[in-house]
């Protein structure tokens, strides 16, 4: 005997309105409106503060940094007339000389991944061979491995090898701007690569036939055609390369010999011993060097979306 | 399709072409292999010998090092570090989640471009120098204190720096925007009218939320976590600069080794154990991303 159950009709005393549970669902709504007003305006206070009050306070006529008391560009003056006083083993022909040591080290690491970068990055998305997915791996690498990892095992590596060749052949090799820049190229390689190959896949290949059907051989077809529209992304890879490479600290401290300090392990030895309004200068320069930098290097990426089509 | 490179469909020339392919690949594989790949080997086989008299590394092969990380004095530090790095993750996600929600919900392109480069500007200049920024804020004559003891709040200047705290706020200041930047991509991909759909079915806001925004945006939420927690459990500088002798990491720990009282076998042992814990969370990273 089947038995359908025939549906009554909804009597209007059925539904029932939970006046408690529609007030707590407003509620809700309303404190979670309340906090992603709230949570932004602490969020962008928690990460400008730190850096606004640094210029800010490079700029006070006094060594408090808390309270202002009048513009000065006093230690400005300070680190570039050499007068900066107390225990610090600043000087700024020191200061100069690793300005100058990390402009090399980061220009020739650049120059050097820059190259072999976008030549990976061409060869991964033009390239079809078996085993593509194990350069990619091997390019993911120093993305993930520790920093300070990577700068030990360089530090050994080196050590060994010095030692070998001190034992063969008498020669006395020491650590200097040649392991630093070596140190450089081979975490600044995947940068490269990952920019130049997200501008290469946005590329238009049909630019590339065209120029082969007109005639062009490979050669040819690189240079006048691939090379000029993916240019601003070999730009802004190696602009990124550069700036990780002038910031870089933990390789640069782990590998650098005498006489070849860089700007930041300079700083580091400064930031170490206390809080100056000089430091304070020297550190507002960097900044505003390390945005200029980015800026262009983001003008350029912004430039590349514009062209990619 | 054919590509200048790739003559896969175009036959005839198809060997030399792949051939050349690979050939542009070569310069980054042996750059790599022998600077980075090699060097790591290295370190695993040094970890493993002798510390000889003068500094020397030397033979026999001894466990002796890692006996030493998993004994008394080290094992400690290992696990605060891992601690600290957990912690940091977590309120990294706490506050990073609600901006990045922020951010992507912005309704002129403009305004999320722009609200987008606020977070990253900050990250993209100097570690050292932002690190040193809390030096100034957290030390005893700083920022804090002495606004605190002007406003005659505290009498007494207060410890902030060389403590655990300062490193925590240290970690979350420098890598909060890769907690935002991947959760941000998820959140932008997201189609809200799937929020709609859910409130005509019933659910409330916070139902919503849990049952169908967080399970969609967590790859950007598990990328963020693994971004966060890999350079926190490395990390040497904040530790070193904000932490003191109170908020010693596995990074101090190394460069102690190497640049003190130098004993590379151990400090090479204490490289890769961190290696390890590394391997660890991207194989969790890993598993759990292919469940959700």
């Amino acid at each position: 005997m089947a038995e359908t159950v025939i549906p009554t009709r909804i009597q209007h005393k059925d539904i029932v309105i939970d006046q408690r549970k529609i007030s707590r669902d407003m509620a809700t709504r309303r404190a979670g409106k309340i906090g992603l007003i709230i949570e932004p305006i602490v969020g962008y206070f928690f990460l400008w503060a730190p850096i606004l009050l640094l210029v800010i306070f490079s700029f006070n006529n006094s060594r408090s940094v808390a309270t202002w008391h009048g513009f000065t560009l006093q230690w400005y003056n300070n680190i570039f007339n050499n007068l900066v006083g107390g225990d610090t083993t600043f000087s700024t022909a020191l200061m100069l000389n690793s300005l100058g040591n990390s402009l090399l080290v980061a220009g020739v690491a650049t120059t050097i991944a820059t190259i072999i970068g976008t030549m990976v990055a061409l060869s991964l998305v033009r390239g079809n061979y078996p085993g593509k997915q194990y350069i990619d791996g091997l390019l993911f690498l120093p993305v993930v491995i520790p920093e300070i990892t990577q700068a030990v095992s360089l530090l050994i590596f080196f050590s060994v090898i010095f030692d070998f060749v001190n034992k063969t052949t008498g020669a006395v090799a020491t650590p200097g701007f040649g392991t630093i820049i070596i140190g450089h190229v081979a975490f600044n390689i995947s940068y490269v690569a990952i920019v130049v190959r997200a501008r290469l896949a946005d590329m238009n290949p049909r630019y590339e036939e065209a120029a082969r059907d007109l005639g062009a051989n490979e050669w040819r077809t690189f240079w006048r055609v691939t090379f000029p529209l993916i240019l601003p992304g070999i730009v802004s890879g190696g602009l990124l390369a550069f700036t990780l490479s002038l910031d870089d600290f933990v390789i640069t401290f782990f590998n650098s010999g005498p006489g070849t300090t860089t700007l930041p392990v300079f700083v580091y030895g400064l930031l170490k011993l206390t809080v100056t309004p000089e430091i304070n200068a020297i550190s507002t320069l960097i900044l505003i060097a390390s945005t200029l930098l980015i800026g262009i290097s983001i003008a350029m990426q912004g430039r590349n979306a514009a062209s990619a089509a | 399709m054919a590509f200048s490179l790739d003559f896969s469909s175009s036959g005839g020339h198809s060997a030399r072409e792949k051939t050349r392919g690979r050939v542009l690949s070569i310069p980054a594989v042996v750059w790599l292999v022998t600077f980075f790949i090699l060097p790591l080997i290295i370190v695993i086989v040094v970890s493993f010998m002798t510390r000889g008299s003068n500094g020397t590394i030397v033979l026999p092969l001894t466990l002796e090092h890692y006996q030493r990380i998993f004994g008394p004095i080290y094992f400690p530090v290992f696990l605060k570090s891992i601690w600290i790095s957990l912690i940091t993750t977590i309120l990294c996600l706490l506050a990073g989640y609600p901006l990045a929600f922020f951010i992507s919900t912005r309704k002129s392109k403009r305004a999320q471009n722009l609200a987008l480069f606020l977070v990253i500007l900050p990250f993209w200049t100097n570690f050292l120098v932002r690190t040193y920024a809390w030096r100034m804020i957290l030390g005893t004559e700083g920022t804090i204190n002495e606004s605190l003891m002007n406003l005659h709040i505290i009498t007494q200047p207060l410890q902030l720096l060389n403590t655990q705290f300062a490193v925590l706020i240290g970690l979350i200041y420098g890598e909060l925007p890769f907690m935002i930047l991947p959760i941000y991509t998820s959140v932008e991909r997201f189609d809200f009218r799937l929020v709609e759909a859910a409130h005509d079915l019933g659910a409330n806001d916070w139902r919503a939320f849990w049952r169908v925004v967080v399970p969609l945006t967590f790859p950007g939420v598990l990328a963020g976590c693994i971004l966060v927690f890999i350079p926190s459990i490395g990390a040497f500088i904040t530790p070193d600069l904000l932490g003191g002798t109170q908020g010693l990491m596995i990074g101090n720990l190394i460069n102690q080794q190497f640049h003190g009282t130098g004993n590379w076998p151990l400090g090479a042992a204490a490289s890769v154990v961190m290696m390890g814990i590394v391997m660890v969370g991207l194989l969790v990273y890993a598993r759990v991303g292919r469940r959700g």
